[in-house]
């Protein structure tokens, strides 16, 4: 596997973590090795120090001095720029000659943990060298990175710089939310039981939330952030792909196609409200307290023009207009520095249509509702009212809960592992592919448009649930946000 | 039980999880979250009420004690799941400018999309629901009997500011006095010409058992003295004569009624526990403490 962007966060906190995790699970074929490349005037061994601080800081499992060492042996590194040939060359040498002293037999992996706008250098570089076409039996993968793109135009720009180097089928788009144990696990709590399909539609289901909230502001990400927005940076790939499997078709079958074909089919069916201003929402987050700490708005971070007009929440309305879901509107918001880190889908029930009991009794009694939740302690929850202890009938909200995670294993695979472990097998299920990403901007773009002209976003105080805004956006509809 | 300093809510959080793990069970049966805001010295005995409370209803018990509001925030905390609890609890300790923001802290603690309730055990703000963390919960819990400042203004000050969701322990002491008088009157519908309801001088619990009398039977109700303990006694003057519960001892009444042998009732000063578990039972709108409460103000005023 080839690394571009070695000295990154991304590689450092997630991919080389996860590269040694594999390898101390056994699951990382025989002979596997890593080349770095990067503009350092670096040798191997400095290299192999980075990956070292890096997995003994971030990795998940156990650090195994004799895993390390094996798996050290297969390490490299190649310094250069992006458009610098003789470095390329140097890259093609080494690649050879890993083919021949560790058996990598021609199969190439190239990880580009760099900003899209060097992935059109790289990928001509690539196929300059002869790096791109794969020889009679062996792979080359191409695995990027989101934002894929910034609308529907950037994004065909991107996949077309890409699909005129690598065939469309090995062009892996890591979105990390689709590794996660439980994002799999709705697809196996959905088609696998008998018990939650016969509800599973409009007739039952009032309504869908899909959450996704950091307590955490931009950080360090101003220059990425600024002039995205949460909307570019979430709703479009993670909160759309789950939607699209929450709300989707059972496939034929488990395998990449399937599934695409299935997701396909629901995100071409989603319709937008007809009233942009009504059903969507979007906030800034201002200075408060949140978490117990004092924190500083949106507008004061290091990098962020005073009168930045980036959203860091935004919620949306969504319909999908197939007879499953017809007239269930799907509620996907995100929001940066908000009461806790949390992502879940919420899965709304409808009231029952009679109730024996007496309005008192009932009166505590709200909607049932399946949450899956995605992360932290991933797990489910089915929330149903239940009577409460004492003389009187008073039916209240309980929850059932099943936590994923610890109930299972001890630690589930992380997301990272999971997804380099299907590039390296060529198993792309989870990967969402060029139709799903261009599909996902048409449904967003027109509310971006809207947005861009209606000024700045709400304030929104940190540490709480978002601009009033967006409340009043599912008032509107008689219904409330679920405080995740 | 994991110790934190210097800590936050995501540390908090991260605690639960990591406790819940440890205990063997990582999933969460609870129902509600109890917010606890107490200062030090009342702490131990609110944590145990809460504990024995949560035998009946499983919750993630949050005993927030607010410390010194000058110097740099500190939260500190103490995470403890098992050991005699049924649900999870946190002790935390905020210090410095934090104090002033204790929702903050709070807020990421409450479990997703289930009631909150708030109980301050001794003093209360003077209106519950505009206090930061009062604003957080449907319930909000206080007790007039417990106030350490101005104990004769506690139970006014608190009905003055009632709002939907707002309740006070005095008035779940007298649930008991309620239900007999109630049921006395059923067996017995007589015509009430007058009460008195006599009790400690200062007796929320009594005052607001001579409001309700007063506002259910809409005749005169005195309020009279004597050494107590809680409520001594209550009187309803029929025509055929008085129906008429004592309890001296705090334990034990005895029941008299017109053409009726007196009878012995079991009538125990409710404690701590109990009352909580009571409390936490209901979560609407008690319509009748809010008209109790509405009377108790005019009695006053005409006082």
């Amino acid at each position: 596997m080839v690394l571009f962007g070695v000295t990154g966060d991304l590689s450092r906190k997630k991919v080389m973590p996860a590269i040694y995790d594999l390898a101390n699970r056994g699951l990382l074929p025989a002979g596997f090795s890593l080349v770095g490349f990067a503009r350092r005037d670096w040798a191997d061994e400095d290299f192999a120090q980075i990956v070292h601080d890096s997995v003994r800081q971030h990795s998940r499992t156990e650090f195994r001095e004799e895993v390390w060492r094996q798996l050290a042996e297969g390490f490299r590194f190649v310094p250069g720029d992006f458009d610098d040939d003789a470095a390329f060359g140097n890259l093609r040498r080494t690649i050879e000659e890993l083919d021949e002293s560790r058996g990598t037999q021609g199969n190439h992996a190239f990880y580009l943990a760099i900003p899209p706008t060097f992935f059109g250098a790289v990928a001509a570089q690539l196929k300059e060298h002869g790096l791109a076409r794969p020889e009679p039996g062996q792979w080359r993968r191409v695995v990027v990175e989101k934002p894929f793109g910034h609308d529907l135009a950037s994004a065909r720009a991107l996949n077309d710089i890409l699909g005129e180097v690598f065939e469309s089928g090995s062009i892996f788009r890591i979105d990390h939310y689709l590794g996660k144990e439980t994002v799999q696990n709705i697809l196996a709590m959905r088609f696998a039981n008998n018990l939650f399909e016969p509800v599973w539609n409009g007739n039952y289901v009032d309504h869908v939330q899909i959450t996704m909230a950091e307590d955490v502001g931009i950080g360090g990400r101003a220059g990425y952030y600024d002039g995205v927005g949460a909307a570019r940076d979430v709703i479009q790939n993670h909160l759309m792909q789950l939607m699209a499997l929450v709300a989707m078709e059972e496939p034929t079958s488990f395998d990449a196609e399937s599934l695409r074909v299935e997701k396909l089919k629901v995100l071409a069916s989603v319709v937008l409200p007809k009233r942009l201003d009504l059903h969507t929402a979007r906030g800034q987050y201002t200075a408060g307290w949140a978490g117990g700490e004092q924190v500083i708005g949106f507008c004061e971070e290091e990098g962020i023009g005073k009168t930045s007009a980036t959203e860091t929440y935004a919620a949306v309305k969504l319909g999908i207009d197939t007879r499953r879901w017809a007239g269930v509107p799907f509620y996907l918001r995100t929001g940066k520095r908000l009461g806790r880190r949390v992502t879940e889908v919420a899965i709304v029930f409808k009231k029952a249509p009679h109730q024996p009991f007496s309005a008192t009794s009932t009166e505590e009694l709200g909607n049932n509702a399946i949450v899956i939740r995605v992360q932290p302690d991933e797990g489910m929850t089915i929330r149903f009212g239940s009577k409460v202890p004492g003389t009187a009938m008073e039916i209240r909200d309980v929850n059932m809960d099943f936590a994923y995670g610890s109930s299972f294993t001890e630690a589930s695979p992380e997301a990272y592992e999971r997804l380099i472990l299907d590039v390296l097998l060529g198993d792309p299920p989870l990967f969402p592919r060029h139709e799903e990403v261009e599909l996902s901007w048409q449904i967003l773009d027109p509310i971006l448009d809207h947005w861009a002209k209606k000024g700045r976003p709400d304030a929104y105080p940190s540490g709480g649930w978002g601009p009033t805004s967006a409340d009043a956006m599912l008032a509107r509809d008689g219904r409330v946000w679920r405080r995740p | 039980m994991i110790e934190l300093t210097e800590t936050n809510a995501a540390g908090i959080a991260a605690a639960f999880v990591r406790s819940r793990t440890q205990a063997g069970s990582p999933a969460m049966g609870m129902v509600m979250t109890l917010v606890i805001v107490v200062d030090e010295d009342a702490a131990h005995d609110a944590l145990r009420a809460a504990r024995l409370a949560a035998r009946e209803h499983p919750a993630r018990v949050l005993a927030v004690i607010l410390g010194d509001a000058r110097g740099r925030a500190r939260v500190n905390a103490q995470v403890a799941i098992g050991d005699d609890w049924t649900g999870e609890n946190a002790m935390i300790r905020l210090h410095g400018e934090v104090v002033k923001h204790p929702e903050s802290v709070v807020l990421p603690l409450l479990l997703p999309d289930s009631p909150v309730t708030v109980w301050w055990p001794t003093d209360a703000p003077s209106d519950p629901a505009a206090d930061p963390l009062g604003a957080l919960a449907q319930r909000r819990i206080t007790d007039a009997a417990a106030a350490t400042k101005s104990k004769t203004k506690a139970l006014q000050t608190q009905c003055a500011s009632y709002t939907k969701g707002n309740t006070d322990l005095a008035w779940t002491r007298i649930t008991p006095w309620r239900a007999l008088l109630a049921a006395a009157l059923d067996q017995q519908p007589l015509k009430v010409r007058r009460a008195s309801v006599t009790g400690e001088r200062i007796s929320p619990s009594a005052d607001l058992l001579a409001a309700w009398l007063n506002d259910r039977l809409r005749v005169p109700v005195d309020r009279r003295n004597s050494a107590g303990p809680g409520i001594t006694e209550v009187v309803l003057d029929t025509a055929e004569g008085p129906i008429r519960i004592a309890r001296t001892d705090g334990r034990l009444a005895s029941f008299s009624s017109p053409d009726r042998p007196d009878r012995p009732v079991a009538l125990r000063r409710r404690d701590l526990p109990d009352l909580l578990a009571e409390e936490l039972r209901h979560l609407d709108e008690d319509d009748v403490y809010q008209a109790t409460a509405k009377r108790l103000l005019k009695r006053e005023q005409k006082a």
